[in-house]
């Protein structure tokens, strides 16, 4: 099994999700967070008070995959969080020694994605 | 229009200002002025309320901006009333539009208009002028650039506002026709709401609209906002009485009671359809009752009142539910609300007018049917006249200058991009910009250097 964590921007959530879902991975974990992925910072002024925000809003998914599902799910949100400009944001794929479902107990394999329906 | 008796007044007293001084019976009234004094106040609030109740419609990226485009007609609209906007829609002129005799406020001043101040009568006019310019702002937010917003309410404020008062109030062809418009159901919403579509059908729909959902970031705004526009109308209505006195009365009941009977009806609505009663509908359906019964106010009988605010909530009810179906981006539903709202309110005051309760003209249901026509056709000349000039007022913008926001703007949000301001942030990654850096306009970054972990 992999982890596959995207940062991704905000405005592209709802795009990268749906091609999730078209590829069939529904489990998944959103976390609002804030990086800086070298894109120039905006400057804000609040009366006479001028500042850079250095740390831009994104979104980081984590997924949980079976090997064979990762290149998909890879090429989903490559395809789908793509602007061109810089801030698009990361996909680290990460090796993971454990997965437990908590509901059934079930591991590895069987606690990720594709969710196996076969046992009743 | 206010009742015809005030309106001869006033264009006596417009014509002949020196006479009118002499005359025995144009003396101020303490009363009087004291209640438009109060009412101005009143219908002021409502354009910052008008920015609440929008600005909890919008995304949380764009609510700064949403708020901005009521907040700065304040500005635009209430300077070029008084420059030049009030001449145009009060000067004697035409049947079509004022002159340039009060340009500049020349001749206004504490003499009588009515029974009370002309000042104050110019100002009371002003708030409606500005509120009717932000009122467009619904149709077109999360998208128009903010520079040519301004301009646009600017020429709008001039060009579309100020003749169609006219027509309506200043003694132009509607108020010979013997239109009935008590505080503004034509002027001011079916007006705003016209412009509306005009700027919807030039600027386009939002790029993600259709395509994602686009929620409410702060429901308790909007009921805010739906609240504060609630206590500022009894200044609109109430006030458009121009006197503090039974029509006032009149005016000021019926506008409690129709937004009353909308709320009641539409949440029944939302019963039988989803079983659930829901807040951004209560406060849609309060702005319906109130637009419904603007131009009936001062004219119908409270019981009317209460019919007009019910059933002023089916056609907007179900133009809401299914205007998203459609690529008419009228975010924020302007059309539904105003269009619909005030087009029933205005036919329906052709219906339910009693003189008993008036003193001036009946309706359908008293013996006079024919009113019921006009209303109707000063429903479509404004709504023609509004839209058609609206949308050329930004055609001939576009050829100078961006009138949408860049797409990269729109993905990112108008309040950081247009405005250089967050409504809500945190402060986190914000780092002073210093003197030297400021001057050379620099955002040349540093290499990210640790921040302290904040503190909270």
């Amino acid at each position: 099994m992999k982890l596959i964590r995207a940062i991704i921007r905000p405005e592209k959530l709802n795009d990268v999700l749906k091609a999730l879902f078209q590829t069939e991975v529904y489990g998944l974990t959103v976390s609002r967070v804030q990086g800086h992925g070298g894109e120039t910072e905006m400057v804000e002024t609040y009366r006479g008070t001028t500042v850079k925000m250095e740390l831009h809003d994104k979104i980081m998914l984590d997924i949980g995959v079976s090997d064979h599902f990762v290149e998909r799910t890879v090429q989903a949100i490559l395809r789908s969080a793509h602007t061109g400009e810089v801030g698009d944001g990361k996909i680290f794929v990460l090796p993971v020694e454990k997965v437990y479902r908590i509901r059934t107990g079930e591991t590895d394999e069987a606690a990720v994605t594709p969710i196996n329906v076969s046992t009743a | 229009m206010r009742s015809l008796k005030l309106l001869s007044w006033l264009l006596l007293f417009l014509a002949l200002p020196a006479q009118a001084q002499d005359a025995g019976e144009a003396t101020i009234s303490s009363g009087d002025t004291a209640w438009m004094l109060i009412s101005t106040a009143l219908v002021l609030l409502m354009t910052p309320a008008l920015a609440f109740f929008y600005g909890g419609l919008v995304r949380a990226k764009n609510a700064l901006n949403t708020m901005m485009m009521s907040f700065i007609a304040l500005g635009i609209s209430g300077v070029l009333w008084a420059v030049l906007g009030y001449s145009l829609a009060f000067g004697e002129g035409s049947a079509w539009i004022g002159d340039l005799s009060k340009v500049f406020l020349k001749g206004v001043g504490l003499e009588p208009s009515g029974s009370i101040p002309h000042l104050l009568f110019m100002a009371f006019q002003g708030t409606f002028a500005i509120i009717t310019a932000a009122l467009i702002s619904g149709a077109i937010v999360e998208r128009t650039q903010f520079k040519a917003y301004l301009w646009f309410i600017a020429l709008w404020g001039l060009l579309v506002y100020a003749p169609i008062a006219h027509w309506v109030w200043g003694g132009g062809w509607l108020a010979d026709l013997g239109a009935l418009d008590f505080a503004g159901g034509a002027v001011v919403h079916v007006n705003a709401a016209a412009a509306a579509v005009g700027a919807v059908l030039f600027l386009g729909p939002r790029r993600d609209y259709g395509r994602q959902a686009m929620l409410p970031h702060n429901v308790p705004f909007v009921l805010l906002g739906a609240g504060l526009l609630w206590f500022g109308w009894f200044g609109f209505n109430g006030g458009s009485a121009l006197a503090s006195n039974t029509s006032a009365a009149l005016a000021f009941v019926n506008t409690m009671l129709a937004p009353a009977a909308t709320l009641i009806v539409w949440a029944l609505l939302d019963l039988t359809r989803t079983a659930k009663v829901t807040a951004v509908g209560a406060a849609t359906a309060i702005v319906v009752g109130l637009v419904a019964i603007t131009p009936a106010a001062g004219f119908v009988p409270p019981w009317a009142a209460l019919l007009i605010g019910a059933l002023s909530a089916l056609p907007s009810y179900f133009a809401i539910l299914w205007r998203p179906r459609t690529r008419f981006d009228d975010s924020l539903d302007v059309f539904a609300a105003h269009g619909l709202g005030g087009a029933s309110g205005a036919i329906l005051t052709g219906i339910f007018a009693q003189s008993t309760w008036n003193g001036t003209a009946d309706g359908l249901l008293f013996g006079n049917p024919e009113q019921v026509l006009v209303q109707l056709l000063s429903v479509l000349a404004v709504l023609i006249y509004s839209s058609v000039v609206s949308y050329l007022i930004l055609k001939v913008l576009s050829l100078f200058i961006a009138v949408r926001a860049e797409a990269r703007a729109e993905a990112r949000g108008l309040d950081v991009m247009l405005h250089g301001e967050e409504a809500y942030a945190y402060g986190e990654g914000a780092v002073l910009l210093l003197e030297h850096e400021r001057a050379n306009g620099a955002t040349v970054a540093p290499a990210p250097h640790q921040q302290p972990a904040p503190t909270s």
